[in-house]
């Protein structure tokens, strides 16, 4: 049809839901907190402003690839995804829903992010973190690295399996 | 546009291309370990920090071409410059050399910057304020990993303990340019957007001093001959061979586009 579609802010919110972060499929990009806002100017075009988790995620540009490739699906013609750096993304933009899909997932879910004045000691010493498959507290952490930027890696001493946490920041 | 406006604009993006060059480069070197890490966890870890200073440079050099406003992008500043136009600290551009001496620099270099972000997290440029805020988060864990591999190296076998002291020897004479101040400083200073460097040196040399006391290891001589130079494209021999690997195929193939 030759009429042009006009959306509005929730539908484009709708089409962005479809969206689900590459690296962990079972979230989208709102429940990971990545998408920061929609707004339309008065000429309907359409800005959409993304934020990165981790700097160096390589999954970054592949988000704001599909962001742009669902509009053109959704026949948005004026837009533009804009990459915003005025605030740190932190996982407290993660919703408690998301949380509990990323358990479900198999990756222990980040905690609340707190004062980490004591940043140098206390990963390791303080940290517990529960298994996301037995739930038990017998878990230790392997490495602070992880195989993404997001992730370090634990071992759960009562059902014997290693499994990734999704690193508070 | 008066003058004014433009020593201000060209000072920012010195400024940031001085932060970019740093990181880009120490990225680079870290990179090098990828596949060659001691233990599987270790070459996680540095490819992982590795991806995390690139990432830093990447949005550094993006905002640069911003302001830079002739169109200009962040691979330009990566793939299109020669050495001399480079402003990373000496230290940087270092080979790899042993785990102990990667470990030695990357304390040396995230402890400086946890510092310097530490003052620029209050930044006056809202942009440049976020980057800084959430860069800082991930250098925390940078400062975190390396400083226990400064304790457990240092305090481990006589041979850890000669590594990672040699190392630190070896590295001491390009620490000095970590707290050179020049105009470009003073003017973002002025503008709110930069960090008194003298602030915070001796909470710093406290820092450094506390896990050499923990580690066992000696402190070399604060006083000694220190390399100077980068900030105005000044280098080793091996900057610009590491620029050789990391230019070659992207000057090779100067239109690829990744998108």
């Amino acid at each position: 049809m030759p009429v042009k579609a006009t959306h509005t802010k929730e539908q484009i919110w709708d089409y962005i839901r479809e969206v689900t972060d590459p690296e962990i499929p079972v979230l989208n990009i709102i429940e990971m907190g990545i998408a920061r806002s929609v707004d339309i100017d008065k000429s309907g075009k359409v800005l959409v402003k993304i934020t990165p988790t981790y700097s160096g995620c390589p999954a970054m540009s592949a988000i704001e690839n599909m962001v742009r490739e669902k509009l053109e699906e959704k026949q948005v013609s004026d837009f533009e995804v804009k990459l915003d750096f005025s605030e740190a993304w932190t996982t407290d933009w993660m919703t408690e829903d998301a949380k509990a899909k990323l358990k479900d997932y198999g990756i222990a879910p980040p905690e609340k992010s707190g004062n980490d004045d004591d940043f140098l000691n206390s990963l390791s010493a303080t940290k517990i973190v529960p298994c996301p498959f037995c739930d038990s507290f017998e878990t230790e952490l392997q490495s602070q690295f992880g195989s993404t930027a997001c992730k370090s890696q634990y071992f759960c001493n009562s059902c014997h399996q290693p499994f990734e946490h999704f690193k508070c920041i | 546009m008066s003058t004014e406006t433009l020593t201000k604009n060209d000072a920012f993006i010195t400024y940031l291309l001085r932060l970019a060059d740093d990181r880009l480069i120490l990225g680079q070197r870290m990179a090098e370990w990828c596949g060659h890490g001691p233990v599987l966890e270790e070459d996680l870890a540095m490819a992982n920090m590795s991806l995390d200073l690139i990432g830093h440079a990447s949005a550094l050099y993006t905002y640069a071409s911003e302001l830079e406003g002739s169109g200009l992008d962040d691979d330009y500043f990566a793939y299109f410059r020669d050495d001399y136009e480079f402003t990373n600290l000496q230290l940087c551009e270092l080979p790899k050399g042993d785990f102990a001496f990667t470990m030695a620099r990357q304390f040396l270099f995230s402890s400086f910057s946890y510092f310097q972000y530490q003052i620029l997290k209050n930044a006056t440029d809202e942009q440049f304020k976020g980057m800084i805020n959430k860069h800082l988060k991930e250098i925390k864990y940078h400062l975190r990993h390396s400083r226990d591999w400064v304790l457990r190296l240092g305090d481990g076998t006589e041979e850890s303990h000669k590594r990672i002291q040699d190392a630190f020897d070896e590295l001491w004479m390009y620490i000095g340019e970590f707290f050179h101040s020049d105009e470009i400083d003073e003017i973002m200073l002025r503008e709110g957007n930069g960090a008194d460097l003298s602030s915070f040196k001796d909470e710093w040399k406290t820092m450094i001093e506390e896990t050499f006391k923990e580690a066992t290891l000696t402190v070399p001589d604060w006083d000694q001959f220190m390399m100077t130079g980068s900030r105005k494209g000044m280098h080793t021999e091996h900057l610009g061979h590491i620029l050789t690997q990391l230019q070659f195929l992207r000057r090779s193939h100067p239109d690829a586009d990744w998108k």
